[in-house]
């Protein structure tokens, strides 16, 4: 690790605690009540969801529309964990484990799926995906041990804001450090070029179901943050439209920017809330603004870049460059025409 | 002939178990026939919306996700219509699936268009947008309590033999049929049709021919439009009720449909729609209701794994 980066990670490490030590002392000092609390751990929950979706949409280059579906599994398999164990093991342990499990099973089942579906490509994969998730929904929806249709109650609750948190910062650390590792180079190839990337030796396929079941197993956790919150589930929200507003976050935050996600999934969480004033007129101008997002900026609010820190410190050193330049040049022109 | 009896004996044999086949009245013979009839019924529909979204798909490469929602819209045009004048049903038909055609193109023109070069998620996103504005905008104007459709259609059964098959049925199955008739010929026969089959085929190549290009993408949206409220007429017709978010399990069922067959193929969209709409209606009839969903996606994986461009498709080479 160069000291550069060392720098970077602290500074980083830094604004991440500061703006938790604010939302918390703003939480305990009852600023933001219950409501907001609520709403930022749903914004917590969506970017965790949103940057594994971006790991496959955006880095990988699959377009997938069952990412709900893994939510799902993740959420029942850790909340059923924590049914079992609630009276075992204490609050933090039970959450960590219980998430471990959503997030395993989350995996496995994003592996079992990758293997068949990733030989597709482009449309025919996002149609597969779409089918796996509504097959992981109604089989939900139908066997017993999930609670069927009237749904899933019992849960703990006790994923409160902190655990959410920190367990959302340690999501994008391990996505950050993947996409910017060797296997992250791998994948980026497969997006840039599949067929490219095979011809020098990359293991297209198994890249490919790498990248599908971490996205799953992060995803996993996601519903388990989501279970373990609401403390009860039912099937009918995992369905289409879920995948669809997550994949909404991900092209809208810029695939292929995690950054760019954790804006998106702050600025869409709040916006159907903060138009609540507006009532029956909500999602409809929440679509309406989707469209206009869409039609100025297609390539999202990042693109592929990411926003850095170093990155406005280089632009303003730049800019005063250019300044000081442009007046230095100005006092030469000045003193030649004076001549 | 031998396996077919055995597989309709079979069949009957489960249907007993569920549904006591006495309640009904008839042989297991006539129940078979009476649920082949919904299916195709149901499978007609199913491929009216289907060929919307298989025209579009062809023609710019995008999932019209706001498909289902022009059907909704035709439903509730005809909605309305019905209420509140005495048209005959042929006029209500006609005007739905020609407002129907003008928001199509409205959609197409404010929303599509501008995005022609911008990367095809953005659009696929637009048209997610464009899906929930609709679906919202019928909220507000007509508040999530589902309408009784009024009976535009006379519901008196036409008895055939023992067999027992409802007008709106019939009506659903022979107006589909001859509108997927008259499409056939006019993609075949006609200049705009051979227009429509060039831009898909080669964009570029067609305008260098003196193809309007987005005249003929306008046009192919407002053929699907009106196909696909022609569907949603049918099937509120069918189902007696309207409401903001009826198009959302038909336009995905529909959508399904079109990928089995072999999306961006005609043909493909209508076959696949029989073949979605007899599998839907026999799993329910035969099978379960809850697992029926399950089973249609499952042949849809099932499908594309085997053969991904759907059943009709042709495998393409890929080009390095």
């Amino acid at each position: 690790m160069t000291k550069k980066m060392f720098k970077n990670y602290m500074v980083n490490f830094a604004v991440v605690s500061i703006i938790f030590v604010i939302l918390s002392l703003m939480m305990s000092g009852g600023i933001l009540s219950k409501y907001y609390q609520g709403i930022i751990i749903f914004i917590l929950i969506n970017i965790i969801l949103a940057s594994s979706l971006n790991l496959v949409t955006g880095f990988l280059g699959q377009l997938t529309l069952g990412h709900a579906g893994f939510m799902a599994v993740g959420a029942y398999a850790s909340a059923l964990t924590s049914i079992v164990l609630k009276s075992i093991i204490s609050d933090l342990p039970l959450l960590l484990v219980s998430l471990f499990v959503g997030g395993v099973s989350a995996g496995v089942v994003g592996i079992i799926i990758g293997i068949p579906a990733l030989r597709l490509r482009g449309d025919y994969l996002a149609i597969i995906t779409l089918g796996f998730g509504e097959v992981i929904r109604v089989i939900i929806n139908n066997i017993e041990i999930t609670g069927g249709a009237q749904g899933l109650t019992g849960i703990p609750r006790i994923a409160s804001f902190k655990y959410a948190y920190w367990i959302a910062v340690v999501v994008i650390l391990v996505l950050y450090r993947l996409t910017h590792s060797k296997q992250g180079r791998a994948i980026k190839s497969i997006r840039e070029d599949e067929v490219a990337a095979e011809a020098v030796g990359v293991r297209t396929t198994y890249y490919k179901v790498l990248g599908f079941a971490i996205a799953a197993a992060f995803a996993g956790v996601g519903g388990g943050l989501y279970a373990h919150y609401i403390a009860f589930l039912d099937p009918n929200t995992f369905n289409f439209m879920r995948s669809v507003e997550i994949l909404v976050i991900v092209v809208l935050g810029g695939m292929g920017s995690l950054t760019g996600t954790i804006v998106a999934a702050t600025i869409l969480t709040i916006l159907p809330e903060a138009l609540r004033g507006f009532a029956e007129f909500r999602m409809l101008l929440y679509s309406f603004m989707l469209i206009l997002m869409m039609l100025f900026r297609p390539q999202g609010l990042f693109g592929t870049g990411e926003f850095k820190w170093q990155g406005i410190y280089d632009r303003t050193l730049k800019l005063r460059k250019a300044l000081m330049n442009r007046e230095k040049k100005e006092a030469v022109d000045g003193s030649t025409r004076g001549e | 002939m031998m396996a077919i009896t055995a597989i309709i004996f079979h069949l009957c044999i489960t249907g007993m178990l569920i549904h006591t086949i006495e309640r009904i009245g008839g042989s297991c013979l006539i129940l078979f026939l009476q649920q082949l009839i919904n299916g195709l019924s149901v499978g007609s529909i199913y491929a009216l919306i289907a060929l919307g979204y298989t025209m579009v798909y062809g023609i710019i490469k995008l999932i019209n996700f706001a498909h289902g929602e022009i059907m909704m819209a035709g439903a509730y045009i005809a909605f309305l219509l019905a209420v509140n004048t005495n048209l005959p049903f042929v006029f209500v038909l006609v005007i739905a699936m020609v407002l129907s055609a003008v928001i199509g193109v409205v959609v197409e023109i404010i929303a599509y268009r501008p995005l022609r070069k911008a990367p095809r998620i953005s659009v696929l996103i637009t048209a997610i947008g464009v899906s929930f504005f609709l679906q919202n905008l019928a909220l507000v104007l007509f508040k999530a309590d589902p309408k009784i459709m009024p009976e535009l259609i006379n519901k008196s059964p036409i008895t055939i033999g023992p067999l027992q098959v409802g007008t709106v049925t019939l009506t659903t199955l022979f107006l589909s049929i001859i509108f997927m008739i008259a499409l056939d010929l006019f993609v075949k026969r006609t200049k705009p049709g051979k227009a429509m089959r060039a831009v898909s085929e080669d964009k570029e190549a067609s305008i260098l021919m003196g193809i309007n290009v987005n005249r003929t993408i306008s046009m192919t949206f407002a053929i699907g439009s009106a196909l696909g409220a022609l569907g949603g007429v049918l099937y509120a017709v069918m189902y007696t009720q309207v409401f903001p978010t009826l198009g959302v399990l038909p336009g995905l069922k529909a959508f399904v449909a079109a990928v089995f067959g072999g999306i961006g193929l005609i043909p493909g969209a209508v076959l696949g729609g029989f073949v979605i709409g007899m599998i839907e209606t026999f799993t329910k009839a035969y099978l379960s209701t809850q697992w029926s969903d399950a089973i249609v996606f499952g042949l849809l994986i099932i499908v594309l794994l085997v053969k991904p461009t759907g059943i009709l498709g042709k495998n393409q080479k890929e080009k390095v």
